[in-house]
């Protein structure tokens, strides 16, 4: 197991040298001109402000140059400044972060407590009407734009019905809680300002609802799958020859055995929640990375955007380790192939 | 006992021809039913321009936003446009993009993939670290960084999704090869002195061609998705061209003029769903261990 744990720490530090390497060449090797980006048509004609830009932000240096720098910059914590908040960018993604931690993890939950009852029903009664209603159901979640999706849900519940808050964190009438944890949810409870807590969580339900329903179909359709392959072993057998009540046998011995290939599903879900919280957060003002990162790429702003494509990366790759090691904790032989 | 009790040959006949129909059905249904609506998009995109009660790019601004009515079925948009027309024109660059990004990303990777795991050693080595490292990206936050770096326009977003798209295939190619390698045909075509070439090309592809259709067929789905929602993003077409993302993001604030946004997204859903029925039937097929009886 330790040796299995340094050969991939070791593996994931050459990747993550290597993603700062790819990032820096897709930011600066480029046909779009950031300058342009920044300073519009009017500015951009005045010879010598461009000039001093480019000095100010060592755009005129020699590009391994400024590798190096940002390489230099990187090992002390920064990620540069970015060009259209003039703030650095480790603080921009830390200050947008817990907005989009917060909706994904509620998400999250949102669709594990949907997508496994789902998939085990959808096993357990294989082949009759309920598994195909399962089957059409996650097929439509997989097919359905998220930014359609968020906009409909917007449209009818918060347009149409008014049963739902309409965009944003909180109410403006609403008191931010003092900022602890940055999780609204969690920083309104420490502070005892329930009025604020049920707000946050009503203005949770729309975003995290398009959010889950991105990857219930994907988790649906691998927890039948692999709860078919577990109701087909000998311990089912044994435990229906002793006599035990089926829900017993489905909860306590096959669903265990059935969730180990699921926790595989963690990078991607990471990934799908990822790509789903760019789309949301920009239909539902949600101020977190997923806006954050929309508004970089629109602006051209590339300490921005190399920021947060660096961070997402690496997350990612900690990630798809901490996947990779919990099932080898789960299913030792993965660390013996 | 009466004649009316006894079943009849006829009734016989008809009762067969039920099970018959029900077990079609079971059996093809979710591929005939993707397939059906995959061909209506395609005749839908290529006679768009025939079909399309108004010239899609026709702006009118005295006509803006109005309702879905008789005179135009789906409303029309901020600057008085068709939503009808445009949806339909909007079919061609969504399936056109959507199926150069799989269909080229699908052979480049698949070659890289294939190539790799025919080859082995050194090379392999290098391929496959290659493919890990754009892997280590999420699809959509790389596809946005290259897509706004290499500016807006409908070829460089499909070069950045191409960008990210190849890897997966390589991996799935790598496996399939590795799989079909040690495989007994396999070392017969080499007792007989065939070329890897030929072994790779006239042996192992045919036998592992199967799970690439269905992911290819899945996988177009999920690049018209991708392409729809960097469109979305503004990261597309150049307006006024007609895409159906865009379109979406155009109405993506009239709460009120809801069928603006409404119709682009159900195009959007209605084609993905055609493209996954479709996928997954093939895989039903293909698969006997996922099969339905």
């Amino acid at each position: 197991m330790f040796r299995y744990l340094t050969l991939r720490l070791a593996s994931m530090a050459v990747m993550a040298v290597l993603a700062t390497l790819i990032v820096f060449l897709i930011a600066t090797q480029v046909p779009a001109d950031p300058v342009l980006a920044q300073l519009g048509d009017l500015q951009s004609a005045d010879k010598e402000l461009v000039a001093a830009y480019r000095r100010k932000w060592g755009l005129d240096l020699p590009i391994w140059q400024q590798y190096l720098l940002f390489l230099k910059g990187l090992s002390q914590g920064d990620l540069g400044q970015s060009i259209s908040t003039h703030r650095p960018v480790l603080e921009d993604i830390r200050q947008y972060a817990p907005a989009t931690i917060e909706l994904a993890t509620v998400s999250f939950l949102l669709a594990i407590a949907i997508s496994i009852p789902l998939g085990v029903l959808a096993a357990v009664k294989r082949d009759t009407p309920v598994d195909h209603l399962a089957r059409l159901v996650s097929l439509i979640g997989v097919s359905a734009p998220t930014f359609w999706l968020a906009f409909i849900m917007l449209a009818v519940f918060y347009g149409g019905l008014q049963v739902a808050p309409g965009p944003g964190r909180l109410d403006v009438t609403a008191l931010p809680p003092p900022s602890w944890s940055g999780l609204l949810l969690v920083d309104s409870a420490r502070a005892g300002q329930w009025d604020t807590f049920h707000d946050a969580a009503a203005h949770l339900v729309l975003p995290s609802i398009v959010l889950a329903a991105s990857i219930v179909g994907l988790l649906t359709r691998t927890v039948r799958a692999s709860m078919l392959e577990a109701l087909a072993q000998d311990y089912v057998r044994v435990a229906r020859a002793k006599g035990l009540r089926e829900t017993a046998i489905v909860v306590r011995h096959a669903l265990p055995n059935a969730l180990v290939p699921v926790v595989t599903l963690g990078g991607i879900a990471y990934a799908i929640l990822l790509t789903g919280a760019v789309m949301t957060e920009t239909i539902f003002s949600w101020p977190g990375l997923g806006r954050y990162t929309f508004r970089s790429a629109i602006a051209l702003d590339f300490p921005g955007i190399m920021g947060i494509t660096l961070v997402v990366a690496v997350v990612y790759l900690v990630v798809n380790l901490l996947v990779d090691l919990s099932y080898a904790l789960i299913d030792p032989r993965v660390v013996r192939r | 006992m009466s004649a009316g009790l006894a079943p009849s040959p006829a009734a016989d006949a008809v009762a067969a021809g039920r099970a018959r129909r029900g077990r079609w059905l079971r059996r093809y249904g979710l591929a005939a039913t993707g397939g059906a609506i995959v061909l209506a998009w395609i005749l839908v995109a290529i006679f768009a321009t025939a079909l399309a009660p108004w010239p899609y790019e026709q702006v009118d601004v005295t006509r803006r936003l109005l309702p879905p009515s008789a005179e135009n079925w789906l409303g029309t948009d901020l600057l008085g446009r068709d939503v009808f027309s445009r949806l339909l024109v909007g079919a061609r660059i969504s399936l056109v993009a959507g199926i150069v990004v799989v269909v080229v990303g699908g052979l480049v990777g698949t070659l890289i993939g294939g190539i790799a795991a025919y080859a082995g050693g050194r090379a392999e080595e290098w391929m496959m670290r290659a493919t890990d490292l754009v892997m280590c990206f999420p699809p959509i936050i790389l596809a946005m960084a290259i897509a706004a770096a290499l500016g807006i326009g409908v070829t460089n977003t499909i070069l950045a999704m191409l960008v990210v798209w190849w890897p997966k295939f390589a991996r799935l190619a790598r496996s399939l090869v590795l799989v079909q390698r040690n495989q007994e045909y396999v070392e017969a075509a080499h007792v007989l002195g065939f070329g890897p070439a030929r072994i790779l090309f006239r042996h192992i592809v045919p036998n592992a061609v199967g799970p690439l259709v269905v992911l290819l067929t899945l996988d177009v789905g999920t690049a018209i998705l991708t392409f729809a929602g960097l469109n979305f993003l503004g990261l597309g077409v150049i307006p006024p061209t007609p895409e159906w993302g865009q379109m979406v993001s155009e109405g993506r604030e009239l709460v009120e003029q809801w069928w603006v946004a409404t119709f682009p997204g159900i195009a959007i859903l209605s084609v993905v769903i055609g493209f996954n029925f479709l996928g997954d039937g093939i895989r039903d097929w293909l698969d006997p261990k996922s099969r339905r009886r």
